[in-house]
């Protein structure tokens, strides 16, 4: 059976790739009027790469072919 | 707490098309989920049980996240910026020292009697007119509380995304309906965990970006003191008198009425989250869950508390009540959650931390929509209606119980849009069971002198003392110097002497009654009682493996962190 943490895992990286391209294409380009504060710590590209970061270490360890559910 | 607002002004958040990706996603991996597990829930064990086969970290986290509901998330973010820290005690005495109990005292009784329920216990314990009792009002009010909460929530998806209640509702009860029909417990407890990391992932950035944006803690708590009051940020220092805290709360009623009776009935004996832990592969592991949840609810905080508090210091207008902000179209309380997620969240993480609310309350709606399946098919179809079933015949039993236990949920949603004073009744209702029915269970597995009648009256007349005091404070709102001990208390303090009294009258009608009937046989109370039951030892793993060792350590930290915030 395919383990829980493998589809923790899934959400993790997809939202965390997601969420730093988003802020990846603001860091390019950034907007006029960003309409949030502490814009400049571009919190979407450091937070994006760490959710991205744990769903692929989460991905690789339970990934299902490893038999480790 | 009432999440209710009548004005509806203009929406707070605006999504991008990467957040409502982030929003789309969650939905497709939750049907997912639930669509993979469907070939795994053919029996009763598998639907109802999870097979028992969950581990202690699974069991632990889904327990914890039944729990973490959006409304729960966004309420007590807004109590902490009406109360200060003092709504923090809701999540540590309010909650640890009766996970430990849990852990340590209760779990080997329900595990060993391999109960389906906590009615079940209480039919083992007492016989059927207690189970009865118990499962009736359990499933009654638990399927009117997932409605309730499903209105308040479209109402919160309204108010902070400007979305339809109708498009609300019926999303997100059908995803919840198919998962959970399709999967069982597995899908509901699989989804939990999920529902737990996003939680996480999705509100932990707004405490970190808070508290750079205050100058740290000890800048926070001096903005505190100059815009409200110190008192907001002292946990016990205020609780000497009835006035001299935010909340209008005494010591002994956070002691002996949060800690020792409500948050005790409400994490012992609670099928909806008590259910989580009947789905552990083992004692040991049954025992862990609770103590693994313990650890994390201690942090919940940090993600709740701490953004109301940081909303009072860095937040430039003034929120008001819901009854002021439904005539000015302010901001409540309530809403200083999604205020704070929208003063720092950009493109993406606003996504991720909308996902995060309607997570918490998917997880919600799953946890009450899978403990009255189980207490509905089990409690009252089984031994009141057919009793003669085969198991496939209960599990059918279980996925209709599902989709009409979701209908029904609807319907009160409804019904609660139509007459809004319904939630505060509904509220209310299910209150009046936790704490008597936590006295009934407690006596029941520790004092082996408690009789058949004894908890059948017992649990009866702690119910309808608690009635009876909310009904006299309704009625006449000046009892409530005698219910709450002060003319001065607020809602949360009479909720407190509320369930102590009705604790109280619970232990003494089921003490005296039982003296009065005859006791039961000890051969008929083995592995219901303690002091009659043998509880397998964990003596042969190493000490970092034993639940004591980690319930002691989770011990150190609740003091440590009470008296670091005291």
């Amino acid at each position: 059976m395919v383990s829980i943490w493998f589809f923790i895992g899934i959400s993790l990286a997809v939202n965390g790739a997601l969420i730093l391209a988003a802020g990846v294409y603001q860091l390019i380009s950034p907007p006029k009027n960003p309409g949030i504060v502490l814009f400049n710590l571009h919190a979407n590209v450091w937070w994006g790469a760490i959710l991205l970061l744990i769903g692929l270490i989460y991905c690789f360890k339970f990934t299902p072919n490893k038999q480790r559910s | 707490m009432p999440l209710l607002a009548i004005a509806v002004p203009a929406r707070l958040v605006h999504l991008s098309p990467v957040d409502v990706v982030i929003v789309v996603f969650y939905f497709a991996l939750v049907l997912t989920i639930g669509w993979y597990l469907k070939g795994r829930a053919n029996t009763g064990e598998d639907f109802f049980m999870a097979g028992r086969e969950m581990t202690a970290w699974v069991a632990g986290l889904s327990f914890l996240s039944a729990n973490l509901g959006a409304l729960e998330l966004m309420g007590w973010a807004g109590s902490a910026y009406q109360y200060g820290i003092l709504a923090t005690h809701w999540y540590w005495i309010g909650a640890i020292p009766a996970m430990l109990f849990l852990a340590l005292v209760m779990m080997p009784f329900y595990y060993i009697s391999k109960t389906h329920s906590v009615p079940g216990y209480l039919k083992l314990r007492f016989g059927e007119p207690s189970r009865a009792l118990s499962a009736i009002s359990f499933a009654f009010m638990t399927v009117l509380m997932s409605g309730v909460n499903m209105f308040a929530m479209a109402k919160v998806m309204q108010i902070v995304l400007g979305w339809d209640i109708n498009f609300s509702i019926w999303v997100s009860s059908l995803t919840v309906a198919v998962y959970v029909t399709l999967g069982g417990l597995r899908s509901a407890i699989f989804n939990e965990v999920l529902q737990f990391f996003l939680i996480w992932a999705g509100a932990l950035l707004i405490p970190i970006l808070g508290l750079y944006e205050a100058g740290g803690w000890t800048n926070l708590k001096l903005q505190i003191a100059h815009r409200a009051s110190e008192q907001y940020v002292h946990l016990w220092a205020g609780l000497g008198s009835f006035t001299s805290n935010p909340m209008g709360i005494h010591w002994t009623g956070i002691v002996f009425g949060l800690g020792a009776v409500i948050s005790m009935g409400y994490w012992t004996t609670d099928f909806l989250v008590v259910q989580r832990l009947l789905a552990a592969k083992d004692l040991r592991s049954a025992e862990m869950a609770p103590i693994i949840g313990a650890g994390f609810k201690m942090m919940v905080p940090f993600i709740v508390i701490l953004p109301g508090l940081l909303g009072l210091a860095v937040l430039p207008e003034k929120l008001v009540p819901e009854s002021v902000a439904a005539v000015t179209g302010g901001h409540s309380y309530n809403d200083v959650l999604p205020l704070m997620l929208a003063r720092y969240c950009g493109p993406g993480l606003l996504g991720l931390g909308v996902t995060a609310l309607i997570a918490g309350f998917m997880s919600g709606m799953a946890g009450n929509v899978s403990a009255f399946t189980t207490v509905w098919t089990y409690d009252i179809y089984r031994p009141l209606i057919n009793s003669k079933g085969t198991d496939h015949h209960y599990v059918n039993m279980g996925r209709w119980t599902t989709i009409i236990g979701v209908l029904i949920s609807v319907g009160t949603a409804y019904l609660v849009m139509q007459f809004a004073s319904i939630m505060d009744y509904v509220q209310a209702l299910f209150s009046f069971f936790i704490a008597p029915l936590f006295g009934t269970v407690v006596l029941g597995m520790l004092w082996k002198r408690a009789t058949g009648a004894g908890g059948f009256w017992g649990l009866l007349c702690g119910t309808l003392s608690s009635i009876s005091m909310w009904a006299w404070v309704k009625i006449d709102p000046t009892a409530l110097r005698y219910v709450a001990l002060s003319p001065h208390a607020k809602a949360l303090a009479q909720d407190m002497y509320q369930a102590l009294w009705s604790f109280i009258v619970c232990v003494v009608v089921t003490v005296v009654v039982s003296l009065a009937t005859k006791p039961i046989a000890d051969g008929e109370l083995t592995g219901l009682v303690y002091g009659l039951t043998k509880v397998p030892s964990v003596e042969n793993v190493p000490l970092y493996q034993k639940p004591l060792f980690w319930a002691a350590v989770v011990t150190v930290i609740f003091f440590v962190l009470n008296i670091i915030f005291w």
